[in-house]
């Protein structure tokens, strides 16, 4: 798993502190460390005294885990394949049900142009891998300003908007 | 119609932006093949056989006269000059340049169109019935829902990237016109005792590799609660839904996996946290889109007037009145009539029309029609609210375009897929067996004797021919490289919905017009009365059909 030097975060570029440890058979690092959801369960009260954060597969169930959310300072949603959408739907999730407040970060394959519809679905993170030109991706957060539907930045539809 | 305001302009302005932005940096290199190809097909771009091929929505089939002009100047100005009307309502062009598709976007914007989310896996435009509004049968007219499915399904951000594509079909009326049991998610829009409007919800139909009828899942669903229930199902869907295997992938196969009963059971639980939220439509809001749909100024007219007119015309001119029995449909308003100008003659693959013919109608549309025409799932154009003391002067100036073949509702007026004279996915070509069967049948009268059959042909088990649903479906498939067509019969596309039985082994091509023919006897010798085909078929069985054509 790579871990990039650099992410976008709250629209800008920012330096990524935090490291992803997903293999249960390694010790966990001193560093800030993302955990995968079987490590977090294996070791939560080592975990839980400092700075934490969750990486969570997109077919992880969060009814299991929402005790748990609010130790977390970034929750990682892992997008396994940039076509797979399912971390769109635990983004709003985390947000409008579990009215959850850190950082939620899209890792794994995602492409720069997803990241608008991300962001509305209440991801402020965003690991768009090693080689992206990350200057001109931020562009794309705003390629639409203004949307039809509701979302996690905009809790009035349209329709309820329109003179 | 519905017309846009400033944020739909806005919206449509800013995807084309981004849309033309993503295709520079597909062409300089920067954005991968396989990253640019759901972007394009979400802008309705797909790469086919010969070129890449445009598919420009025609929400629930409605377009008026600019538009019509407008697809007319980019057929001529970045086509070969000829479009194709899709068994989804929608205009295809077949030889768009891919660097020109934002321009030819923007042009679209200008009118009022786009082609947003006409493919890939997300939710695509939403169809419906062709004589919505004007049709005698129908409880409530459905387009103003439609058209808020439209702008809610636009550009979704949690919905964008779903396990496969997703269709949602409109219908007002009992006689489902818009097929929407075979949809993934069918919505009939009624009203309860109360008089209050709601829709009766089916999920999980669908054609394609596993065809399916949809299920009953709401039994009236209030208006107001539309999108919220839409946003629970999509939901499930993204979140459940396999994304392993392409062909498992559709909702049909979740509800079929979960049952009927643990599928709703979870959207109903989604449900709970989302019906009060804010996306509950509100009335003003539903005010708002039928305002966009009120009858247009109809003139008052004595019916029987006009008819006796009519008739007297027809009993002079033995064309028009085959042409009256056929390509005409019952409006509600006294003195008027839907006319379907049809875009089945022999010799040209069935939906296309060229950029002179889109003028055509846009002109028939102004004249006859409030400027106004809708395009229809069996791949025709209606003008929908003609007075009948015009039918005479529009039937001339129809004949002398090529749109008055009589053959409406008949053997010949067949849906066909592009199939593998334009298609990638095609195991088989469609058109010439089209061409072939319309040849074979070209005696009108014994056309009209059979009376009304569904004669569908796909080039492949993607179904875009609707074969399924077809009284007669035609399947093209591929035995070591060659194309053969296997024959199903007793499908049915309305009310009734039912999936065809395969007849026995495939055929090939040059044996097709012959088995149709022997399966059109076997129906003429069984027939009681005036029975139609599907009728005769479920009285008698597939048995009989199978005996004569496989007789040694
Ligand atoms: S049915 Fe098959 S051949 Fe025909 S258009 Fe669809 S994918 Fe192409």
């Amino acid at each position: 798993m790579p871990n990039n030097r650099h992410i976008i975060k709250d629209g800008q570029i920012a330096v990524n502190e935090w490291l992803l440890v997903t293999d249960s058979s390694q010790p966990i690092p001193e560093a800030k460390v993302i955990v995968s959801l079987d490590i977090w369960q294996a070791h939560k009260e080592q975990l839980a005294k400092k700075p934490v954060g969750l990486w969570i597969k997109n077919d992880q169930s969060l009814e299991t885990i929402h005790k748990d959310l609010s130790q977390f300072d970034v929750i990682a949603i892992d997008f396994p394949g940039f076509m797979d959408g399912r971390g769109f739907s635990i983004g709003r999730l985390l947000r409008d049900r579990y009215h959850y407040q850190g950082e939620i970060r899209a890792t794994g394959s995602i492409i720069r142009d997803q990241l608008c519809y991300l962001k509305r679905c209440g991801f402020n993170a965003f690991d768009l891998g090693g080689n992206s030109n990350l200057e001109s991706a931020i562009a794309s957060l705003n390629d639409f300003s203004d949307g039809y539907q509701i979302s996690v930045d905009q809790k009035t539809p349209l329709f309820r908007r329109r003179a | 119609m519905y017309q846009y305001d400033q944020y739909d302009h806005q919206i449509i302005g800013e995807r084309i932006t981004q849309f033309r932005n993503q295709t520079e940096r597909y062409l300089a290199g920067e954005l991968k093949d396989e990253e640019f190809l759901p972007l394009r097909l979400q802008n309705g771009l797909y790469i086919q056989r010969l070129a890449p091929m445009l598919r420009i929505n025609v929400p629930y089939g409605m377009i008026n006269s600019t538009q019509l002009r407008r697809l007319a100047r980019i057929t001529r100005d970045y086509d070969k000059g000829y479009a194709h009307v899709s068994t989804r309502q929608n205009f295809q062009l077949n030889w768009p340049n891919l660097a020109e598709v934002p321009n030819i976007l923007a042009e679209l914007a200008e009118v009022e169109m786009h082609a947003t989310q006409s493919s890939g896996n997300c939710i695509r435009n939403t169809t419906s019935d062709q004589f919505a509004g004007i049709a005698v049968d129908e409880e409530v007219d459905p387009r103003p829902y439609c058209e808020i499915i439209r702008q809610w399904s636009s550009f979704h951000p949690e919905f964008a990237f779903l396990p496969r594509k997703f269709k949602i079909a409109v219908t007002g009326s009992d006689n489902d016109r818009a097929a929407t049991l075979v949809h993934d998610i069918g919505l009939r829009v009624l009203k309860n005792a109360d008089g209050e409007i709601g829709f009766r919800v089916f999920v999980g139909g669908g054609l394609g590799r596993t065809p399916v009828i949809g299920t009953l899942i709401r039994d009236f669903l209030p208006e107001k609660d539309l999108l919220t229930y839409l946003d629970a199902i999509l939901r499930i869907y993204n979140l459940f839904g396999r994304r392993d295997n392409k062909y498992k992938a559709r909702i049909k196969i979740l509800v079929k996996a979960m049952g009927i009963e643990a599928f709703a059971n979870k959207v109903e639980a989604e449900w709970e946290h989302l019906k009060n939220d804010e996306s509950q439509l509100t009335q003003q809001e539903i005010e708002r889109c039928q305002s966009f749909f009120t009858t247009p100024a109809y003139e008052t007219i004595d019916d029987q007037q006009a008819q006796s007119l009519v008739d007297q015309q027809a009993s002079d001119n033995l064309a028009f009145q085959k042409w009256l029995t056929r390509n005409l449909f019952q409006h509600k308003t006294p003195g008027y009539s839907a006319v379907i100008l049809s875009l089945k003659s022999t010799g040209i693959a069935p939906g296309d029309i060229t950029e002179r013919q889109l003028d055509i109608i846009a002109d028939l549309a102004d004249k006859y029609s409030f400027g106004e025409a809708r395009t229809t799932h069996d791949q025709n154009i209606v003008l929908a609210d003609v007075r009948k003391s015009e039918l005479f002067s529009l039937w001339q100036e129809a004949r002398a375009a090529g749109f008055a073949t009589p053959n409406i509702g008949t053997l010949t007026d067949l849906i066909c897929c592009p199939g593998g004279d334009f298609c990638s996915l095609a195991n088989a070509k469609s058109i010439p067996v089209a061409e072939a069967i319309q040849r074979r049948f070209d005696d009108i009268d014994y056309v009209y004797d059979l009376g009304d059959i569904d004669l569908n042909i796909s080039g492949c088990m993607n179904a875009c021919g609707h074969h399924h649903v077809g009284h007669i479906g035609i399947l093209g498939v591929d035995k070591k490289g060659e194309e053969f067509y296997q024959i199903q019969l007793g499908g049915n596309a309305n009310k009734n919905a039912a999936l065809g039985k395969v007849l026995g082994p495939a055929f090939s091509r040059e044996q097709m017009p012959h088995v149709i023919s022997t399966i059109l006897n076997v129906f003429v010798e069984k027939r009681q009365g005036d029975e139609m085909f599907i009728d005769t078929y479920n009285r008698i069985g597939i048995f009989p059909f199978k005996e004569r054509v496989y007789a040694k």
